[in-house]
């Protein structure tokens, strides 16, 4: 009898923290609600260390930090959240970490196409950003799959940066403009001021997705370290004090608290710009 | 009579939701206003304790922050809101501080060109200089605006494909225009928008948001807050640089 009445509990329990949650993002969307945000998870190997764990447990601790920040994220309304999973510069580490980073990731893609995952739950269409040519091959045709999977997908976007860094993506965006110019015209045309920077922004990964409201990276560091350095003119940059892992829910709060105490000057300057 | 009572019966449900919807955006209302201002008290202390170490910083007293060992800062960059940096004796007094503790390279930027056409302009009639870079006494100073960011690599990528679609070498092999990123650095610096990768970058404005500073520059460059250039003071200032002589960065390793 005692059994049969503890199982309901947790279910009942979340329930009421589901309940909690919805009230206090009706409360915060009294305000302007960021649309995309954006996180450097930065800090899993110092965390790993603190906790006194091993490093490669930082990373899976990680994962579970960013599915519950992702779910907390699409409950409020952010229509697009982009990560930065693993950067080109990254491949400098040593062989043994990113042979295992490679196949944390691996896995975690294929979980999130599983049934209960956060995917099928919001309808999330996913997106890889980066030269995905830089990844084997089974981490290059899982992104694939996943990204083909979930393409018609109509809910909340999210794009996992990987062998990733803007100046690539610039790079990038610069060859395809280039190479569309030269499709385009003939010989002895002169390109002098052909390509524009909308001609930039439409080939950019980000193309498809608005700029980023929100920048965060924990861990307290204050650099961007070669992330949306080209979207994140009128981001608002945050540097919370904590190692990723530990990112929760009061975190996420005061984040969006602190956007929307600068979001009129921010969206001022914004509406500045696109008149001039 | 009784149709009366019903047509009644039938308009008051939706009076009474609207009467309620209404209690309840008030009470949510009020809910937002408490929470931003315990954000705003929260911002405030630390306003305060930073404000208190700051002036405690100005008088001297704190020797560390006095000689300050500024070897990883080749270059540093400042952002200013456009509004504030209207008031050119801020600036003048900023650069003046840098000046004293020895920095040697400065990028000023701000979104609308005003530091161009304030401090730009009284560069150029007092140096003969172009607007973008000048020389003061030992200090190189370097003056940006949106228009150097995406729209000089905007330029740049223009560069490159008037260079590949002269060269029918390239062009007769087939090969597809596909630059590196040295060859967009060689670009940006053959058309007059290179300038060094700043290690830091100093904010002055109501938020901290880069604005638009060029996005090539600003791969691995530590980017502080400073406040409002209204309240700007010497404390916070040497507090930034020395903690930036602190840094330690593994460049993705």
């Amino acid at each position: 009898m005692e059994k049969h009445s503890q199982r309901p509990e947790p279910k009942n329990l979340n329930s009421v923290w589901r309940f909690l949650r919805r009230c206090l993002f009706s409360v915060l969307s009294f305000g302007p609600m960021p649309k995309h945000i954006a996180f450097i998870m930065d800090g899993n190997r110092r965390y790993a260390k603190k906790m006194q764990i091993k490093e490669g447990s930082g990373h899976n601790v990680g994962f579970t930090s960013l599915v519950s920040s992702l779910q907390y994220c699409y409950e409020m309304g952010v229509k697009y959240v982009t990560v930065y999973a693993f950067s080109i510069d990254n491949f400098k580490r040593k062989p043994e970490e990113v042979g295992s980073l490679m196949h944390l990731m691996k896995e975690k893609i294929d979980q999130l196409l599983e049934e209960e995952s956060i995917v099928h739950k919001f309808g999330l269409k996913l997106n890889f950003w980066g030269s995905l040519d830089l990844l084997p091959e089974p981490i290059r045709s899982a992104a694939e799959k996943a990204m083909v999977h979930t393409a018609n997908n109509t809910g909340p976007v999210l794009s996992i940066c990987v062998a990733y860094t803007s100046t690539n993506e610039i790079l990038r965006a610069i060859n395809k403009s280039c190479a569309r110019f030269e499709d385009k015209t003939g010989e002895g045309s002169d390109p002098a001021n052909s390509i524009l920077v909308t001609d930039l922004e439409e080939n950019l990964d980000s193309a498809s997705c608005s700029e980023p409201d929100i920048v965060i990276r924990t861990s307290g560091e204050t650099r961007l370290s070669n992330f949306l350095l080209w979207q994140s003119t009128f981001s608002h940059l945050q540097s919370p004090n904590l190692f990723w892992p530990e990112f929760s829910l009061r975190h996420l709060i005061w984040s969006v608290l602190e956007y929307q105490k600068v979001y009129p000057y921010l969206e001022a300057r914004r509406k500045l710009c696109q008149e001039s | 009579m009784y149709l009366a009572h019903g047509i009644t019966r039938a308009l008051a449900p939706p009076v009474q939701k609207f009467q309620s919807s209404i209690i309840l955006k008030w009470i949510l209302g009020f809910c937002w206003y408490l929470l931003h201002l315990v954000v705003s008290l929260v911002d405030m202390v630390c306003f305060l304790n930073h404000l208190l170490l700051s002036s405690i910083i100005s008088t001297g007293l704190l020797r560390k922050y006095q000689n300050l060992k500024l070897n990883n800062l080749n270059c540093l960059a400042i952002v200013v809101d456009s509004e504030e940096a209207e008031d050119i004796t801020k600036t003048q007094k900023l650069l003046s501080w840098l000046s004293s503790i020895d920095v040697k390279c400065i990028t000023l930027y701000d979104l609308q060109g005003v530091l161009k056409r304030t401090i730009g302009n009284d560069f150029k009639s007092m140096t003969n200089t172009s607007l973008r870079e000048c020389k003061m006494s030992k200090m190189t100073v370097e003056i940006l605006s949106l228009s150097d960011g995406k729209e000089g690599i905007a330029k740049a990528a223009n560069f490159l494909i008037s260079k590949y679609m002269k060269d029918d070498s390239l062009r007769c092999n087939g090969t597809k225009p596909t630059f590196s990123e040295s060859q967009v650095s060689n670009a940006l610096e053959a058309i007059g928008y290179k300038g060094p990768d700043p290690e830091l970058l100093l904010v002055y404005g109501p938020a901290r948001c880069h604005l638009g500073f060029p996005p090539w520059r600003l791969r691995y460059t530590e980017i502080i807050h400073m406040g409002s250039l209204r309240f700007m003071n010497y404390g916070s200032l040497a507090r930034a640089l020395y903690d930036f002589s602190k840094k330690n960065q593994n460049y993705g390793k």
